[in-house]
């Protein structure tokens, strides 16, 4: 039966289920796909802590979310178009989040008496009028697959393990999407394993003939190309982008690549990434703790290496003091912190924007450092290239705040060539002549000082944590000395601001009524809203910052342009007291501390708040 | 400049311009000048060399030294100088650390460093007091130590430096004294020699706050009877006389007298047997006690075994001969590129 077409410019999917239901690699497979039609999208993998929490409970619901189109596509969603529910418990934790008319697909399998009780329901939902709204297809897909795999000559369990595959392909068929990739994946996935390429790969076909037969569709979905930016695509992950620009930067300043880490989620992919590229020459090392793995990225950048660690806000913790003896050192580095919920373990899979007052002051005396912020999942490695440019050319320690939100979300991403790249020029010693004395604390204009390497002969001198001497860099205790040392470092790290890019407006009005000024992973939620508002008549502008430490030197004379500064974050208001101390304006926090990113909607309703006052 | 490459180093040219800070009479004198006179017997030149400390009296000891140096923090000099051996795996890397240095605060890194077997040299002052604190028990302290932090007494049984490091798989582990600058010399350089992590420990005295803790082990009047110096393929004999031997009884070694001892029992030292390096680094009974054994002095025992940054430099010639290497255009584009016209 051939089915009509209808076009949909955006559509956002929930896939929710046990978090052992491999949701995330549905949900992935789903936007690889959509991806390669050249759809716009944005994901959101929201999992729990426990690798298998309690099956069938509220607390081990594994979600992925993403909104794919044919038009931009900034965020993952507010709401959304379709979910899917594989048990009870992924229904009761999502169901609130789908729109009025969606579309619900249901596991029915995943509703029977245990699965109502772990998830709290007297009866089943399913039963009761609330579904009315919706439009429901429920379908047995334990029994579907296990009668596809009639055959296969697989236990039960094995079989159950690809229930995943006859939704997707169920997905496929709905969105008029070819099953190659998924194939192809399979096949690579599986390929020591042939009997569980045929297993998946029959239960994906299943799916998608069962999409043809059943008759559940009148009309098939077709979202069309998004007409991006003409150019190469491709999709990425956040965390994945930030180790591709740490080794273009490597490979840009023809510096090796000494990554010293921990594991710490959700941070350890950036590990696991670097650690596949040793033909890069990346030395990637799994140090016995978050100390040891900072203190190794001294000795490496001592030794003149490009040296990195990645961490979390705990992990961050436990480096503060070895970063200040970097400071001290004044030795190129840089410390990705993927931040998760805090304080102390907090929510470890969830995203906060919390470590930012961390990172600006949370080290022991005057240990200023600059501090670049990734707004996109791809935008993780512009500013991984950036932080590590800065660290070589300014000879200092440098921040990257990314967070668990883009660090495990995905886009598609134009990404550059090698050529599109700018070199990265570290700050060597320059050839000395045979008489001049070596001194390692002298410094240029922009007070950076040249980095000698062990090896190079007529340059031996030691450095320490102890207070240096100016010039020379002997010890110290001389007060005038420290309190012009700590003038000295304060300053070169000001004047990097010489050397970054003038702010921008991002989006919206160049002045207006209202602005809001954020950073980090709330980028496209905040563009969206803005763009919004503005259609709507409003006068709003979108002012988003890259570099959090030093500030682009024009942002106090853009702030100026607006009469309401809106800083939204999330966490409890970090930003804003940075910017109110800098720049002495009356900013209104706008904050959410639920571990989830904003919605669109959250962000558009405060705005429209300025102007009902107004 | 064939001046310079012709001309043999010596103990002077290692020495800095910086003033030496060191209480007088301080044990960290003795081993510096025994560093520094050990250093042109490495055939190497100052700048390959790395001086790395943490923090304490000794961790003073790079800005002496007319090589690369670095004074690092509390505990970590282990830590950094691995990313520096990964990261140059040429460079001569000496890290100087203290019994809190290394044992307290440093711990975690000590022992991960050891089973990682980097080739560096490990000088390890014990001295069994926190000194540039003034004068704390430190995890080396022995039981019921009176200080400044326990005025009754500590309550800590002390770590045995040399078993903690044999348990965690060290390829070389060494015992000498300051007062003993030419044994120290000796060990010094056979300990510069091994390939993997020299384990040095050194017994150093700090007149200030822990005077006299080594004096049985250096005095004149009780050095003899109270040490033992370990020879590889002889046996073990001490006393003033070198009338004591260390015989085996089942597998227990006992005090004997050499000339009615059964030549068999004897134990003879084999630098190379871990089985032996296990018993020799028990040998650590307070001398006060009755039949107590004589503490050893010397290389307790050494093994080859391969270390982490040659591995990790086979990896990457391996996955560059394997992958090829790297490209980075490849890298960036990954495998799954679609086009927008």
């Amino acid at each position: 039966m051939i089915k009509e077409v209808e076009e949909k410019q955006e559509v956002t999917i929930v896939f929710a289920g046990d978090s052992g239901d491999g949701i995330q690699l549905t949900g992935t497979q789903f936007t690889n796909t959509n991806a390669l039609y050249g759809n716009d999208i944005s994901t959101f993998p929201n999992y729990p802590a426990e690798i298998r929490a309690p099956q069938g409970t509220l607390a081990g619901v594994s979600g992925f979310q993403l909104k794919f189109g044919s038009i931009e596509v900034a965020t993952p969603g507010d709401d959304c178009d379709v979910l899917v529910a594989m048990n009870a418990a992924a229904f009761k934790v999502n169901i609130a989040r789908l729109k009025k008319h969606g579309t619900i697909i249901i596991n029915s399998d995943g509703f029977n008496a245990r699965d109502l009780k772990l998830a709290g329901y007297q009866h089943s939902p399913l039963e009761d009028k609330s579904l009315n709204d919706f439009r429901t297809i429920q379908i047995d897909v334990t029994k579907m697959t296990r009668t596809a795999l009639v055959d296969s000559g697989l236990g039960k369990k094995e079989m159950d393990r690809s229930r995943n595959m006859f939704v997707l392909g169920f997905l496929y068929y709905m969105y008029n999407r070819k099953l190659e990739g998924t194939i192809e994946f399979l096949k690579q996935k599986f390929a020591k394993k042939p009997a569980l390429i045929e297993a998946n790969v029959g239960v994906l076909k299943a799916g998608y003939h069962f999409g043809d037969t059943s008759e559940v569709f009148t009309s098939r979905y077709n979202v069309k190309a998004a007409s991006l930016p003409a150019g190469s695509y491709r999709n990425i992950m956040g965390n994945q982008a930030t180790a591709l620009g740490l080794i273009a930067a490597s490979q840009k300043s023809g510096l090796d690549l000494f990554y010293g880490s921990y594991p710490i989620t959700p941070a350890s992919d950036i590990l696991h990434e670097l650690a596949k590229h040793k033909n890069f020459g990346v030395r990637s090392f799994q140090a016995e703790d978050e100390i040891a793995a900072m203190c190794s990225v001294i000795g490496a950048s001592f030794g003149g290496k490009l040296g990195i660690t990645a961490s979390s806000g705990p992990g961050i913790a436990l480096k503060a003091e070895a970063i200040g003896l970097g400071i001290m050192l004044e030795l190129p580095m840089v410390i990705v912190n993927v931040q998760r919920g805090g304080p102390s373990t907090g929510l470890p899979t969830k995203t906060e924007q919390a470590d930012l007052l961390q990172a600006y002051y949370g080290r022991n005396g005057e240990a200023p450092m600059p501090i670049v912020s990734a707004s996109t999942p791809s935008d993780c490695f512009n500013a991984a290239f950036e932080a590590c440019r800065i660290a070589l050319e300014h000879m200092t320690p440098v921040f990257l705040l990314s967070d668990g939100y883009i660090a495990n979300g995905s886009e598609p991403w134009k990404f550059p060539t090698s050529a599109d790249l700018p070199n990265i020029t570290p700050k060597f010693v320059p050839e000395k002549k045979d008489d001049e004395t070596y001194l390692p604390y002298k410094r240029d204009k922009n007070l950076v000082r040249d980095w000698a390497l062990p090896g190079m002969k007529g340059y031996e001198h030691r450095v320490g944590g102890l207070e240096k001497e100016v010039d020379t860099g002997n010890v110290s205790y001389d007060p005038d000395n420290h309190e012009q040392m700590v003038k000295i470092r304060a300053e070169k790290i000001a004047k990097i601001a010489d050397s970054i890019p003038l702010q921008i407006v991002n989006n919206g009005a160049e002045k207006g009524d209202v602005l809001l000024l954020s950073w980090g992973s709330t980028y496209g939620v905040v563009k969206t809203a803005v763009k919004e508002c503005n259609l709507r008549g409003m006068t709003v502008g979108h002012i988003h910052l890259t570099y959090i430490s030093p500030f682009p030197k024009n942002l106090g004379d853009l702030l100026k342009n607006y009469t309401h500064i809106i800083v939204p974050e999330i966490n409890n208001g970090q930003l804003i007291k940075i910017i109110r101390d800098q720049f002495l304006v009356d900013a209104k926090g706008l904050n959410k501390i639920k571990g989830i990113p904003f919605s669109t909607k959250e962000i558009i309703e405060v705005i429209e708040q300025k102007f009902e006052v107004a | 400049m064939s001046e310079t490459l012709t001309k043999p180093l010596t103990a002077k040219d290692f020495t800095t311009d910086q003033d030496i800070r060191w209480c007088p009479g301080c044990g960290d004198y003795s081993v510096l000048k025994q560093v520094q006179s050990i250093m042109p017997e490495l055939g190497r030149e100052k700048e390959d060399i790395v001086f790395i400390s943490g923090i304490g009296c000794s961790s003073r000891f790079p800005y002496y030294m007319n090589t690369y140096g670095m004074h690092s923090i509390h505990g970590r000099a282990t830590a950094v100088a691995s990313g520096l051996k990964i990261s140059r795996p040429e460079l001569s890397v000496w890290i100087i650390t203290g019994d809190g240095d290394a044992l307290s605060i440093g711990g975690n890194h000590l022992i991960h460093m050891i089973r990682r077997n980097f080739d560096v040299n490990v000088l390890l002052f014990n001295n069994e007091i926190y000194g540039l604190t003034k004068g704390q028990y430190s995890p080396t302290s022995p039981e019921g130590k009176v200080t400044k932090s326990t005025p009754i007494g500590s309550l800590d049984h002390p770590f045995n430096p040399l078993k903690l490091c044999l348990g965690a798989d060290s390829t070389f582990i060494a015992r000498t004294m300051d007062r003993d600058p030419k044994h120290q010399r000796e060990v010094l350089l056979k300990g510069s020699q091994h390939v993997g992590t020299s384990m040095i420990e050194i017994y150093q005295n700090c007149n200030v706050f822990n005077d006299g803790a080594f004096e049985v082990y250096t005095d004149k009047g009780s050095k003899l009877q109270e040490t033992l110096f370990l020879e590889s393929g002889k046996p073990l004999i001490f006393g003033a006389d070198r009338e004591k031997a260390i015989a085996l009884d089942g597998t227990i070694p006992r005090v004997v007298n050499l000339a009615e001892a059964n030549e068999a029992d004897l134990m003879i030292h084999d630098e190379r047997n871990r089985f032996q390096a296990q018993l020799l680094v028990s040998f650590f009974d307070d001398p006060k006690t009755e039949g107590h054994l004589p503490r050893p002095f010397g290389v307790f025992y050494a093994e080859d075994r391969y270390r982490y940054e040659e591995a990790m430099e086979e990896q990457i010639a391996g996955a560059t001969e394997r992958m090829g290497k790297g490209n980075l255009d490849l890298l960036l584009s990954g495998s799954n590129v679609w086009t927008a016209e």
